[in-house]
């Protein structure tokens, strides 16, 4: 930082620090509005002017993962007293808990959405992490024949407009039952983070000196050992970096899961904007399950810190 | 892919001498990762390719007629394909320069002196990382003409963002500004910090203006960095979809992600949907190869 010698420059500084905070607190705001409104009574999600102030209450969470019917008549008082704390929530906004025969509470869509989207970022991310990694270590350390026209391959693979590729591939999942599973998003999502993940991680291991293998290799450990023993816990921060950015990517999917899936697959982005549907929408269930969906990238987005220039920039850009 | 083994170190080292040959190992490395992008990039694209010459509907039992080059002369000549990609650069362009100009500027503010500075920057990078259906989402809240909380602040009453086909476009782009100026921001930051400060001293004392000193020192050197953030920001707003697609359902922000989408598994025109996914395809490519020329020069600095 340059040293601040100047009145004028001292003024400068102050200006500019108010407007950093006040660019930050405007860019914060709607992610603060709907993390409030996961918190409203569902009378204050919608008023005019809207609610700033409020006494924050948990139902939206509750009504967010039950199957939840209108209420025609009021519980009677013993009904409501034998309720579990979170049934009353629900009576409180006119409605009840829908259960089957044998009295089990029935969830609603989101759990299931929710249990998909991880199941896919998971299983996606590791495969996809893994076979980066091996890739990078071969472009990074062996000659390759036309390795920047290969490498310039992989990366445009990413590149590719998700509908584009979405056409021939719901045809072909179509044709051998792939559509409206797991296995056919964790192989999409694979696909697209693999480059990005050959790109990235090869940025890392090109920056682990070779001769740390070479002394390995001297020592008497084969190839494959130096890679294992060697190289991978040299490269343990990167592969941690890579794999949440890969996670967050898969996480945040939208076309090809629109596309893809309908019921049993769908991950929780395609799931959640179709509750909004007919009707009056209640915002504040909707801005609940926003926030479970938002607040595991959010803590990433924490931890990656250090790591986003590299990453957003695939590689190229080092701190 | 080569054949012959060179590999950096000495093959005739023990070494190299036992366990698996560097080219096995290589091979074994890199030719899984290629298979796999071929079977599942390359060849859709080619059964679509084929595809792209047929009147196929995938929503029929019918079989493909071949009907050669037909449905691309077909989308070339169709105005409203061009009204598409009309507004699909009307899109890029008010988006990336919205996002070229507060991303930079929130740099230029932020590369100085400023306490906490570590942690402002993370917050603000938070919009970018989180999910674009979601975003769109609950931007249809604060859009709200009578209850959201962007016509209250701004004092607009009920001034329609979202379902005024004049404005939903921009609306569109407001939120994607909001989302990835940090993008711009993280990169230009980057790039500002490499500038050697003694080129600011010599400037100081030449007594160049604070005008002179940012085009002539500051911008040029900035540049490169720059040029990755605007190339790839046009080219994920030209692919855009997620944002738009939930946002609003006007005509009048139709994107050709958008259009493209419809034609395919709306109006199941598989074959000529498949014809247009190349033309956009081509475009991408071409907006591709630029940004990896660009990656390339920044990496070898």
């Amino acid at each position: 930082m340059a040293a601040v010698r100047t009145s004028s420059e001292v003024a400068l500084n102050r200006v500019a620090i108010v407007a950093v905070l006040l660019i930050t607190l405007i860019f914060l705001a709607p992610i603060y509005w709907i993390a409030s409104t996961a918190f409203k009574p569902r009378n204050l999600a919608t008023t005019i002017p809207p609610t700033v102030l409020f006494q924050p209450e948990i139902s939206p969470f509750v009504k967010l993962f039950t199957k939840r019917s209108q209420l025609r008549t009021p519980p009677t008082p013993e009904e409501y007293a034998a309720a579990p704390w979170w049934e009353r929530l629900v009576f409180d906004g006119g409605e009840k808990v829908v259960r089957d025969g044998k009295g089990n509470v029935q969830p609603s869509g989101y759990p299931s959405r929710f249990m998909n989207s991880l199941i896919v970022a998971i299983t996606s991310t590791i495969l996809a992490v893994g076979m980066g990694t091996f890739t990078a270590y071969g472009f990074s350390r062996f000659r390759i024949k036309g390795e920047a026209d290969l490498l310039f391959f992989i990366l445009s693979t990413r590149m590719l407009p998700p509908v584009v590729v979405a056409i021939p591939m719901f045809l072909m999942y179509r044709a051998v039952g792939l559509n409206d599973t797991h296995w056919g998003l964790i192989i999409l999502y694979t696909a697209f983070n693999l480059s990005f993940s050959v790109w990235l991680m090869k940025g890392f291991i090109d920056e682990i000196p070779k001769e740390y293998e070479e002394a390995a290799l001297v020592d008497g450990y084969t190839r494959m050992q130096a890679f294992f023993k060697v190289v991978l816990p040299e490269a343990a921060t990167g592969i941690a970096a890579t794999a949440v950015f890969c996670f967050i990517t898969a996480w945040n999917e939208y076309a090809f899961a629109l596309i893809m899936t309908n019921r049993r697959a769908q991950t929780a982005p395609p799931f959640i904007p179709s509750q909004v549907g007919s009707g009056l929408p209640d915002w504040t269930v909707i801005a609940a399950g926003t926030v479970l969906f938002l607040l595991p990238v959010a803590i990433f987005t924490f931890l990656l810190r250090n790591h986003l220039l590299r990453g957003m920039s695939f590689g190229a850009i080092r701190k | 892919m080569a054949t012959a083994v060179m590999t950096r170190l000495d093959p005739s080292t023990r070494a190299a001498a036992h366990g698996w040959s560097d080219l096995t190992i290589r091979n074994l490395f890199i030719i899984p990762t290629i298979l796999f992008l071929i079977v599942f990039n390359i060849f859709p694209l080619i059964y679509s390719l084929g595809y792209s010459f047929t009147d196929f509907r995938a929503s029929t039992n019918a079989p493909a007629n071949f009907v050669g080059l037909q449905n691309y002369r077909e989308l070339l000549n169709d105005d409203f394909i061009w009204r598409n990609f009309a507004i699909t650069a009307q899109y890029v362009i008010v988006s990336v320069t919205g996002q070229v100009l507060v991303g930079f500027g929130m740099a230029m503010l932020l590369n100085r002196d400023i306490p906490l500075k570590g942690l402002l920057t993370t917050l603000l990078l938070l919009p970018m990382m989180l999910s674009m259906a979601v975003v769109g989402l609950f931007w249809k809240l604060l859009y709200d003409p009578s209850f959201g909380i962007i016509n209250y602040a701004l004092g607009l009453g009920t001034f329609e963002w979202l379902s005024n086909p004049n404005m939903a476009l921009y609306a569109v782009a407001l939120t994607d500004i909001w989302m990835w100026s940090p993008f711009v921001m993280l990169l230009s930051l980057a790039g500002l910090s490499a500038v050697p400060k003694h080129l600011y001293e010599a400037a100081a004392i030449d007594r160049a203006g604070p005008l002179y000193t940012f085009f002539r020192i500051t911008l040029p050197l900035v540049a490169p960095i720059l040029m990755i953030a605007i190339i790839f920001r046009t080219m994920e707003a030209f692919k855009t979809f997620d944002l738009a697609y939930i946002l609003t359902s006007q005509p009048t922000t139709e994107v050709i992600s958008i259009r493209l989408y419809k034609m395919a598994f709306q109006e199941w025109q598989t074959g000529r949907s498949c014809a247009l996914a190349y033309i956009v395809l081509i475009m991408v490519l071409a907006i591709t190869n630029i940004y990896v020329k660009y990656l390339n020069k920044v990496k070898e600095r």
